[in-house]
């Protein structure tokens, strides 16, 4: 039974087109970014990088840096009071400062903290680093040829899966092969990398910083600074745009020492150039695919080998790589499949998280073959398409069955359904390349193309997922008033809105305030992989129908606001509750079998591009976006 | 000597030796104005896009000393007496056309600037008087219509 979206009178609630209760203090510029904490004595603190792509380090001497006038630390490897090495999963590799070598341009060797920023910068160009450069290994395909130096001590595989389904050697009357080969990119959010740490009396150390996940943050800064995850603190401060640019530590762990060397409370905020080496990236990979199916256009079998360059650490590229195996075949149902996948180290910038994590790689390789298999049997593309696409309880190639409804019709013949932009007119800025093109329009033709695509909703393989929250009613002068607390990261996407309509509708309370998110309650997760809409309003249900089962009322017939006010009395009440998603497993080592993903969103796409076919300038006029989102919480976000 | 100038209304005066460094620091690391924003400090984004002497332009472009004795307009000084928010900085609200909300303080000042030289845009219009100021969250197409908002108001 559906539950009713919204209550009576109370307004804001499910389904509601709702303005950001943020919204006014980003359009005034008075909405505090992390790049725009300030704090009495603060110092500022910069980071010295390596310029070399790979290098042994033989020696760093600070002598020099710390004479510099208004320098009040210089901190190397050395100075790391814990655990020397950092990462979000098992696989804990990434050095807080680099000690016997660096394996990428740009990776932090030591950092600085001084009275203004020209000093810090000085101090740092003063910072004397013996490297002996070596050459790179810059190909993903060069680091597993024999004879390659391991970049690692385990080598340069950094993981391979294997997925195996029915008959992976099926033939079929028709067959399309092809090589694809995508880039990689940056999220390149708005707001810098920035943190403020301030020294705390107890020798712990607070932390305002803008981040995906306070709590995976915090693991991993108490133990590089050696001290119990209690004593460091941690609140989320106002976050310029994330997309999984922000799942790694940058700043956190060397503002935290800074302020603990000089006792003061330290900023630090990236430039541009710095933060493009300051996060991770988008895994380029390479990708061959096979696609055999009949000559009605059914589907027989499916083998792709994936590459992806998972650059110098390993970040999340296990969980990468395994997403974009296990979604390689796309939204299809493929009875035989072979799906190799292999993400390995090499001396570029680390690769992990970054929005569709895996999925949007492998959907160019297997919508590119659909395009190809269609045309070769001159079957329209969209019906190609829906006559494959998966179905509720279909078997994928790791035999996980697909949970929840897939409409492909809906979705591919809605964008089919949406008008085409204009053609290009007479006014040049229609054309491609704009009013800075140098053809005269009389070149450019129109192409348009469809796309289905999934992605796995949350953690998967196995990761004990789940988030906290924690609900307070009270009634102050008679109306009821609720607080909400989660870790949960408002990164631009709304989060605080979706917190604070599963409020009104679970307790039928107007006024419903989110307190800021920090490390006092326990951990929401990441703000990745779509799934903090999911597990805050799993988390929030929980605690609010623990409150009215306090109250001994029922969601179908919630009180009004002065029943409500009557039952709470003068005391407040509070609820925390945890919520998790249904386990998945790990896939199997040898055949990749296993109930991987928990759930899984579809979309699809269709492009109207303008290519200039004598210049080569391509224009997208149009995308049109289809995307199953179920209810929508918030139409307006 | 000190430079003298006018932000949002307000006499503001900051040392000469600061007049060498662009006026987006001096807004934000001398005076503490935190509106105009610091996404790339190179005019490719547009995020610090304040108005000086009613002409928009990169606060991290421009020398703060080329901004002695001027008026520097930021969106902070947007508002009304009473809170009434700018009939674009409202249709962004109302659109949808905020989330993360790094760009909108230039977003805010470019639509605005646009509307002031063309008040009835067509898209191609608002796209080319926005084409200065990214967004990374939105893809565009509710701040295209927070424009066409303001524009019918």
């Amino acid at each position: 039974m559906t539950a009713p979206l919204t209550v009576p009178g109370v307004r804001g609630g499910v389904g509601e087109r709702l303005r950001r209760s943020d919204g006014r203090p980003k359009v005034t510029g008075e909405f505090a970014y992390a790049s725009d904490l300030r704090a009495d004595n603060m110092l500022v603190g910069v980071t010295l990088r390596s310029p070399h792509a790979s290098a042994l380090v033989r020696g760093i001497d600070t002598a020099a840096a710390r004479s510099v006038p208004k320098v009040r630390a210089v901190l190397t490897h050395e100075d790391v009071p814990g655990a020397k090495l950092v990462g979000m999963g098992p696989d804990k590799d990434q050095p807080v400062l680099a000690f016997d070598r660096v394996r990428y341009h740009g990776e932090p060797v030591a950092v600085v903290a001084a009275e203004d920023l020209t000093s810090a910068r000085r101090a740092a160009e003063a910072i004397a680093v013996d490297y002996e450069p070596l050459e790179p290994l810059t190909d993903a395909a060069a680091a597993l040829a024999s004879g390659a130096p391991a970049l690692h001590p385990q080598g340069n595989e950094l993981r391979a899966v294997t997925i195996l389904h029915g008959d992976p050697d099926t033939d079929g009357p028709v067959v399309v092969r092809g090589t694809y080969d995508v880039g990689m990119q940056d999220q390149a959010f708005l707001g810098p990398e920035a943190g403020l740490a301030r020294p705390l009396p107890d020798g712990g150390v607070e932390l305002e910083v803008a981040t995906q996940a306070l709590h995976t943050d915090r693991e991993q800064v108490a133990a590089a600074l050696g001290l119990p995850e209690e004593m460091v603190r941690m609140t989320l401060a106002g976050v310029g745009g994330a997309f999984g640019g922000r799942e790694d530590l940058s700043v956190h762990v060397h503002a935290c020492m800074l302020a603990l060397a000089t006792g003061r409370p330290v900023r630090m905020v990236y430039g541009r150039r710095e933060s493009f080496v300051g996060h991770v990236h988008r895994h380029p990979a390479t990708l061959e695919y096979e696609h055999v199916a009949n000559e009605r256009g059914d589907l027989l079998c499916v083998r792709a080998r994936l590459l992806l360059d998972g650059g110098a650490y390993a970040s999340s590229s296990p969980a990468v790589i395994s997403n974009a195996s296990t979604q390689a075949c796309g939204p299809y149902a493929v009875p035989n499949a072979r799906i190799e996948g292999t993400v390995v180290y090499t001396n570029n910038p680390p690769c992990g998280a970054m929005r569709g994590f895996g999925a949007p790689q492998v959907a160019i390789a297997h919508e590119a073959q659909m395009d190809r298999l269609a045309e070769r049997l001159g079957i329209d593309p969209i019906e190609l398409r829906v006559r494959n696409a998966l179905e509720t309880g279909a078997e994928m190639p790791t035999g996980q069955l697909v949970p929840g409804p897939v409409d492909a019709e809906a979705l591919l013949e809605g964008v089919r359904g949406l008008p085409e932009p204009a053609e290009p007119g007479p006014d040049p800025r229609s054309w491609p390349g704009g009013a800075f093109g140098a053809g005269e329009g009389e070149g450019v033709r129109r192409g348009v193309g469809y796309a289905f695509a999934f992605k796995n909703i949350a953690f998967s393989e196995g990761f004990d997922d789940y988030t906290v929250a924690r609900v307070r009613l009270s009634a102050p002068d008679g109306v009821p008033l609720v607080e909400v607390n989660t870790a949960a990261a408002e990164v631009g996407q709304g989060v605080v809105g979706v917190a604070e309509q599963i409020a009104r509708s679970e307790l039928g309370v107007e006024d419903v305030r989110v307190l800021p998110a920090d490390t006092a309650v326990g951990s929401a997760g990441a703000a990745s992989a779509s799934r903090l809409t999911w597990m805050v309003a799993g988390a929030l249900s929980a605690a609010c129908g623990a409150l009215r089962e306090r109250l001994g009322i029922e969601r179908d017939a919630l009180p009004g606001p002065s029943d409500l006010a009557g039952l709470v009395g003068d005391e407040a009440l509070e609820e925390e509750a945890t919520y998790r998603h249904r386990e998945t497993e790990r896939m199997d080592p040898h055949s990749g079998r296993g109930d991987v993903h928990t759930g899984f969103a579809f979309v699809a796409h269709r492009a109207v591009v303008d290519v200039d076919v004598e210049l080569g300038i391509a224009r997208v006029a149009q995308l049109a976006c289809a995307g199953d989102v179920g209810r929508a919480i918030n139409p307006l976000a | 000597m000190s430079i003298r100038l006018r932000v949002d209304g307000v006499d503001r005066e900051v040392p000469e030796e600061a007049g060498d460094e662009s006026l987006l620091r001096v807004l934000r690391d001398h005076l503490g104005l935190i509106a105009p924003k610091n996404a790339c400090e190179e005019g490719e984004c547009g995020s610090c896009t304040v108005a000086i002497d009613g002409e928009i332009a990169c606060a991290c472009l421009v020398p703060a000393g080329q901004a002695a004795g001027r008026d520097v307009e930021t969106v902070a000084g947007l508002a009304g007496p009473d809170g009434e928010l700018h009939p674009v900085q409202e249709a962004l609200l109302e659109a949808g056309g905020v989330q993360c909300g790094y760009c909108t303080p230039g977003m805010v000042m470019a639509a605005r600037d646009l509307l002031r030289r063309n008040p009835d845009p067509t898209d191609d219009d608002i796209r080319e008087g926005l084409t200065g100021n990214l967004c990374r969250c939105t893809g565009y197409a509710k701040i295209m219509a927070a424009v066409r908002l303001a524009a019918g108001r």
